[in-house]
């Protein structure tokens, strides 16, 4: 497989608008589902084979007593040795597709036939979901369907502060390695998330767990 | 904006005071993070901790409607420490000015109060003038009587402990603050200051922005590159409506409002032309008798004629001291003073302070008119809570609009930039632009006098009415071309000759005599001489490399991208800041930006012109005597408030705030009942009250349902857990919605007192989706500000309860 494609999101540059979780629902065709408000701005609360990008919200004290608030566009990793589509092929041919040009990990139809919570529990960073009436599997598709027109990803092109870049993985590394050189003068603990191992690689400027329980694997 | 969007990268410290900009006006922050990658610091002062704080260098909280102490503190702070940009100071502001040794402030009030009538007599807040009428002045700053002076005696008073006790803001974080934002009063730093309602919608509004505008201008930083006043518009065409006079004591490119005791167009003219005896002083103003002559020839046409005072006499007028301000007119409303009423594109009985009165209002009306693009609770107010519909004797007519996307024609942005657009759809059934609703109203109206005449036909039957295309529909280039204005007859300024039916390629050739059109003198120049269009303009040429791109759109005035922009040069028109040299006076000329005037540099003591060309005096004010409330701003607490006293004077309010005092407007100060401070706000998902966003599922699925955001101390002692069902009530009105317990907001210390701060979004309402909740306006305030009569919608009280 050649370099392929990548997509960073710094999440020091996020402000939580949320456009990219409605522009995925957008080109994806998918519904707004029925919510309720539960005490948080957090809304779908987790994602569904309705919901594949998702940011998350969190929020607590620092040492000196003054909150901080984290915020986390969640997306499949897309990742360089993806275990889920080894366990799908496990047991269907052709339920996944690994895209060569871009390394895009897209499931199929015949994800209906996989026993969907081995699935579930192979992917380190909890990604896929089943739709409960057609037993398909669903997560981000990286929007394939874009890039091979040419266009980037749905999230990226929504983004306002330029927190979700798509491009070639060789640059996206670079400009993750040097954005983490930057950060790292201000926040000792910035990183970027697992970088050799996905392709969506998160730069976050904390302990990844206080963003997000399966933000690092 | 004096300064604009993409100018917001070149600040080094940017102030967000009263603004939400993160959540409010996303693509702020694509600017503010390249400033950042610079270097740049963000400060973030709010009472709550929002996504716009997540983002920020530094976050401080203050108690809602204490912004004046905060900034006042700053000021004294700037002052005492020299952190002032001395050069900007002594020529470009009123430092020097000496003045009149009548002016006083006693406890809180400045002299010539009368408290009957609530109103200032500001004959005492004036300079001391020689005897040619220029102001005395003292450039050395040092008379004790010069405005320099006054204004360190004044804010003397706003010392850390003071300030913090009122704030309910730390010591340490208002030293931060101070420090981190003055460092930018030296040449070559900038400081940007962005606010919002957050500003807008106290009760001491005017001044709270006015404190901003006096730190930019001590700090040297109006003018400049990455520098400004820079008030973020929400919608995408807040300043356009604005710039046409959607506020009631207006006309048409901020020219006052006409009063009915100026019975002539010279009364007129004369009340509202400023002098200026300071042969250096361009007093630009002194020109509005030629933009208001050339207004009433884009209104009457060939009606308007020299002999018939250009038409003045048919010109809509207040009545001396009138009120047409939105709180003001609900409750004429309310008082059945009022039988019809248009509304177009809003939604009052969700976005108006105290819901539950403009409802009822809303009852009151024989007939009532809804343009808009969906159904709100606004249109079907006579099916909305506790009502029923067979007692609601008004008629109701909702006609369907084209959303903004639907239309061609111009949009102002926060910058001024007016950019045209086009459709990118055509709108779905019977949805007509707002425009062509207009004119076919307008058109039957004329027929209706013409046939059966009435009271005053004139101001009607003369309109000049020729706005619509050969289908009879609305032209928006027909509007934006009278607009801008044409020369009506052939004439020659100086040694150029314009002809008849060309369009008026800047203001400063529009005439007094009749011979111009121009229906909104500051966009005069939007169109070129030979007809083209400058607002479609979509060239990205940079060449200052500044980001000011000036053949993309047209801004106003005259293209000028950062306004008072002479102010960032020195009096030989050197760049204060070589690194960011917005204007420079190079062989003769300016170059970069379009300057504030063709005026060489000030050094120039025959020629030269002081910088704030639209001020009389020719610099900025940081005495200010236009106001209604004092040519300082001074900290008085909101009408409903936690505190006893002021802990700064004996005047408790504003003392020219506006209160209305019916059953239903009744308040509540240090009242055990309403223990809580409130302030109200808009979230990102949803729009304003929600009258668009709400039907959209991906967005209602993000914020589905009313919340109160509470902190975790408040929280405990009320016992309340989160996502737990809560009653809001204040003295007003109650709705129940979920508590949401965060950190984000925390109790404040205000001297000894504790006093806890929650707040809520106005984004829903009672019509969709059914259990989505309703309005934070239920609760808020019928009070308003005393200059403009903007409503109170940030701070007043509340008791939060489990339900």
């Amino acid at each position: 497989m050649p370099n392929g494609k990548s997509i960073l999101v710094d999440t020091s540059l996020c402000t939580a608008c949320r456009g990219c979780q409605v522009a995925c629902k957008q080109w994806n065709n998918l519904p707004g589902t029925k919510t309720k408000q539960i005490g948080t701005y957090q809304n779908p609360q987790d994602f569904s084979a309705f919901t594949w990008k998702l940011v998350r919200f969190a929020e607590g004290k620092n040492g000196n007593g003054k909150p901080y608030w984290y915020f986390f566009s969640d997306m499949c990793r897309h990742c360089m040795e993806p275990p889920c589509a080894e366990t799908i092929q496990g047991f269907v041919k052709g339920g996944v597709i690994r895209d060569e040009a871009t390394g895009a990990v897209v499931y199929t139809e015949k994800t209906k036939t996989v026993p969907f919570e081995k699935v579930r529990s192979s992917c380190p960073y909890d990604i896929p979901r089943q739709n409960p009436k057609t037993k398909v599997m669903a997560k981000c598709t990286m929007c394939i369907e874009r890039i091979k027109n040419n266009m980037i990803p749905a999230c990226a092109k929504s983004c306002p502060t330029g927190a979700v870049v798509f491009g070639d993985r060789s640059q996206i590394l670079a400009k993750a390695e040097k954005r983490v050189a930057e950060l790292k003068k201000s926040y000792p603990e910035a990183m970027a998330i697992n970088a050799e191992d996905v392709r969506v690689i998160y730069i976050v400027t904390d302990d990844p767990q206080k963003y997000w329980k399966h933000a690092a694997a | 904006m004096t300064n604009h969007w993409i100018d917001l990268q070149h600040s080094d410290v940017v102030l967000i005071q009263g603004s939400n900009a993160a959540e409010n006006h996303p693509i702020s922050f694509k600017w503010l993070m390249k400033a950042k990658e610079r270097g740049a610091k963000i400060i973030h002062v709010d009472p709550r901790f929002t996504r716009t704080s997540a983002r920020a260098d530094f976050h401080t909280s203050l108690r809602s409607g204490t912004d004046i102490a905060f900034l006042g503190g700053m000021i004294k702070y700037i002052l005492e420490n020299e952190k002032y940009f001395k050069d900007y100071v002594v020529n470009y502001t009123n430092a020097s000015f000496i003045v009149d040794e009548r002016f006083d402030f006693k406890d809180g009030l400045f002299s010539g109060y009368d408290p009957t009538t609530r109103k200032y007599d500001k004959s005492t807040w004036a300079y001391k003038k020689d005897a040619n009428g220029i102001p005395e002045k003292d450039f050395t700053l040092q008379n004790p009587r010069c405005v320099f002076q006054l204004l360190k005696k004044h804010y003397s008073r706003y010392d850390l402990e003071k300030v913090s006790s009122i704030t309910g803001t730390p010591v340490g974080d208002l030293k931060t603050v101070y420090e981190m934002y003055s460092s930018t009063g030296v040449k070559d730093k900038a400081g940007t200051v962005m606010y919002a309602l957050g500003q807008t919608q106290h009760t001491t509004a005017v001044q709270n922005i006015r404190t901003l505008c006096m730190i930019q201008l001590l700090l040297g930083n109006i003018g400049i590159c990455g520098g400004g006043v820079n008030a973020m518009r929400g919608e995408p065409n807040v300043q356009g409506s604005t710039d046409f006079a959607i506020l009631s004591s207006y006309i048409p490119g901020y020219l006052p409002a006409p009063q009915a005791s100026l019975k002539t167009l010279d009364e007129y003219l004369k009340r509202i032309t400023p002098k200026s005896a300071d042969p250096r002083s361009a007093n630009w103003q002194q020109n509005y008798p030629k933009y208001m002559v050339s207004l009433l020839k884009a209104w009457y046409g060939d009606k308007a004629t020299k002999e018939n005072d250009f038409g003045y006499s048919w010109v809509p007028k207040l009545d001396d001291g009138q009120d047409c301000t939105i709180l003001n007119m609900i409750d004429n409303m309310y008082e059945k003073k009022i039988k019809g009423l248009i509304v177009i594109a809003q939604n009052p009985t969700v976005s108006l302070p105290n819901a539950d009165k403009v409802r009822e209002a809303m009852t009151h009306l024989d007939w009532f008119v809804h343009v808009n693009i969906f159904d709100n609770e606004t249109a079907s107010f006579w099916k909305g809570p506790g009502l029923d519909p067979k007692k609601i004797k008004t008629e109701v007519f909702l006609l369907p609009a084209a959303a903004s996307v639907e239309k061609q024609g111009s949009q102002a942005n926060s910058g001024r930039w007016v950019q045209w657009k086009y459709e990118a759809a055509k709108a779905p059934g019977d949805a007509i632009y707002t425009g062509d609703i207009v004119i076919r109203m307008v058109t039957k109206l004329k027929e209706l006098y013409k046939k059966e005449g009435g009271a005053t036909p004139e101001p009607i039957l003369n309109l000049k009415w020729d706005y619509a295309d050969e289908k009879g529909r609305f032209d928006p280039l027909k509007v934006a071309r009278t607009v801008n204005g044409y020369f009506l007859e052939d004439i020659t300024i100086g040694d150029k000759t314009y002809k008849k039916g060309e369009c008026v390629p800047s203001f400063t050739l529009l005439q007094a005599d009749g011979k111009t059109s121009s229906g909104c003198w500051i966009n005069s120049g939007s169109f070129a001489q030979d007809g083209t269009n400058l607002m479609a303009r979509r060239k990205k040429d940079d060449p200052t490399g500044l980001g000011l791109y000036p053949q993309w759109s047209w801004a106003w005035p005259v293209n000028r991208r950062i306004i008072y922009n002479r102010a960032s040069v020195d009096l030989s028109g050197k760049p204060y800041n070589p690194k960011r040299p917005l204007l420079a006076w190079v062989d003769g000329k300016w170059v970069g930006d379009v300057p504030d005037g063709p005026w060489p540099p000030m050094e120039d003591t025959k020629n030269g012109k002081y910088p704030f060309i639209m001020k009389p005096d020719g610099v900025s004010s940081l005495f200010g005597p236009g106001l209604g409330d004092g040519p300082f701003p001074e900290h008085y607490e909101p009408l409903e408030g936690p505190m006893a006293k002021n802990l700064l004077s004996s005047q408790m309010n504003s003392p020219i705030i506006k209160i209305f005092t019916k059953e239903c407007d009744k308040y509540a100060r240090c009242d055990p009942r309403f223990p809580f401070v409130m302030t109200t706000y808009s979230s990102t998902e949803h729009w304003c009250t929600g009258a668009i966003t709400r039907w959209q599922s991906w967005l209602t699925e993000a914020q589905p349902q009313v919340y109160v955001e509470i902190s975790e101390e408040l929280a405990q002692i009320q016992g309340i857990k989160n996502g737990e069902k809560v009653k809001v009530e204040s003295a007003r009105g109650s709705l129940t919605c979920v508590a949401m317990v965060t950190t984000r907001f925390r109790p404040f210390k205000c001297g000894d007192q504790i006093i806890h701060q929650v707040g809520m979004t106005y984004n829903y309402g009672w019509l969709f989706p059914r259990d989505c909740g309703d309005t934070a306006n239920l609760l808020t305030p019928t009070v308003g500000e005393g200059n403009t009569g903007t409503p109170e919608y940030k701070a007043f009280m509340v008791n939060v309860k489990k339900v």
